[in-house]
């Protein structure tokens, strides 16, 4: 094994420990963490989807789960469920778009397991979950005419996205609809900002299942989170300070 | 029996995972890695003609109800089986003239659009949104442009350049650096819910 294998799999080993600890933490105590605004603007927004029968409108992004950009579609998929279970009792039933085939698998089944759980006696349509293209800007462009058509009041475009986003953010803001965008790409988090005021920045995408109580392992992650990256900033620091003395 | 089948999925999916995970660090269970990658990829595959096959339903039941925008959608299916009876076919010139004449300059517009949109957007911004945050992305973005289009205006000026420069290599790599790193660290955990059976994409709970 090597040193950088031997470090890598110590973080995962104790990431996954410090999960469970802290997760056993979380059922006595729940924790509390900063307010988002956007998250705020979901659970408004998706309240209104229910209110006046209009669709929400999940995208979830084109990053295969073969590649490192998969934790984005889980993140994505993770609230679609959520999402999915709130929005299943509206007139028209939530819709999922995706540009890889087998995340587009995995939204028609959260969106299956989301509705049963809400409808048992009505049939699930599978066609609620859709793949719309394999390119970037042909995954946009297929996904651009079911906000314009579908009486979209809410889209949530969760996952792997490049620069492309700023069309469907701005299809949305053209049509009045609500938009609440994360993605794990830099230059699309910077796009993001400018063309929609429901942007999330950074890891913001990876807490959305915490801020939506979607169980303790999911705060007891974002804790995880926090740890890490106070840990990985003492390591930078100590890294700085030694390169300044002349050790490293 | 539908919990004893959502449990039945989840003992596979973490198994899984979790030989493809020790894969990278032991390489005992390399072999295993590798197998299983390699059905996973074979799937893909079959998901792709699953997916087109969604797509093309999709698009068919807008057609047959004629729902708005029904035209756009008659466009798809008509090109979709153009496509597949050239390649059926082996006219692989003509598919390749498809490729080049049809797809890549539509994508190419597409990007210009999208250079168009995001000028709008930055103008909206300020007007949206006029805070503190608004004002330092704006005025970096300016910067960055000046130091990096080539103006007659600002050709006296190669300080411009030289702030781009500290803006980009410096300040910029620095802050993307700490988002990449809380990315990481986001990706870890959301891996690490699905292992412990928290996130279940593959129905179920």
């Amino acid at each position: 094994m090597t040193p950088t294998s031997l470090i890598a799999l110590i973080i995962v080993v104790v990431a996954s420990l410090m999960m469970a600890v802290f997760a056993l933490l979380s059922r006595r105590s729940p924790f509390s963490f900063r307010e988002i605004a956007p998250f705020r603007f979901i659970r408004r927004s998706v309240s209104m989807v229910v209110e006046d029968g209009s669709r929400l409108h999940v995208s979830l992004g084109r990053g295969s789960l073969l590649t490192p950009f998969g934790a984005a579609a889980l993140a994505g998929l993770s609230m679609l469920r959520r999402l999915g279970e709130t929005t299943s009792t509206s007139d028209r039933p939530p819709i999922a778009t995706t540009g890889d085939p087998v995340v587009n698998l995995l939204a028609q089944e959260t969106l299956r397991t989301a509705h049963e759980s809400i409808l048992k006696d009505k049939p699930f349509d599978p066609t609620q979950g859709r793949i719309t293209g394999l390119t970037p800007f042909s995954y946009v462009a297929g996904a651009m005419p079911y906000i314009r058509d579908d009486e979209v009041s809410t889209n949530v475009l969760i996952g792997n996205y490049g620069v492309e986003v700023g069309l469907l953010a701005e299809a949305s803001e053209r049509e009045g609809a609500a938009v609440i965008a994360a993605s794990d790409n830099l230059p699309a988090q910077a796009v993001l900002y400018a063309t929609t005021p429901g942007s999330l920045v950074g890891e913001e995408l990876f807490a959305a299942g915490a801020y939506h109580q979607a169980g303790s392992l999911h705060s007891a992650s974002l804790v995880v989170q926090d740890v890490l990256r106070w840990i990985i900033i003492i390591v930078i620091l100590f890294g700085v300070l030694f390169k300044l003395l002349g050790v490293l | 029996m539908k919990r004893i089948l959502s449990a039945f999925y989840a003992v596979i999916a973490i198994t899984v995972g979790v030989l493809v995970l020790a894969g990278y660090f032991l390489p005992q269970f390399s072999g295993f890695q590798l197998v299983l990658l390699d059905w996973a990829i074979i799937l893909a595959g079959a998901a792709l003609l699953v997916g087109t096959g969604n797509l093309f339903i999709v698009h068919f039941s807008r057609v047959r109800a004629r729902s708005k925008g029904y035209l756009y959608s008659l466009v798809l299916l008509v090109s979709m089986l153009a496509v597949l009876a050239l390649g059926a076919a082996q006219f692989t010139g003509a598919l390749n003239f498809t490729m080049n004449a049809i797809l890549v300059p539509v994508e190419i517009s597409l990007m210009a659009v999208l250079t168009v949109t995001l000028v709008y957007a930055s103008i909206r911004l300020l007007r949206n949104r006029l805070d503190v945050k608004t004002g330092v992305f704006l005025v970096t973005a300016l910067l960055v442009l000046a130091g990096t289009v080539s103006l007659p205006v600002l050709l006296g000026f190669s300080i411009m350049s030289e702030i781009s420069q500290i803006i980009s290599q410096v300040l910029a790599a620095g802050g993307a650096r700490g988002l990449l790193i809380g990315i990481a660290l986001g990706a870890l955990t959301t891996g690490l819910r699905v292992l412990f059976g928290a996130d279940r994409p593959y129905g179920g709970k």
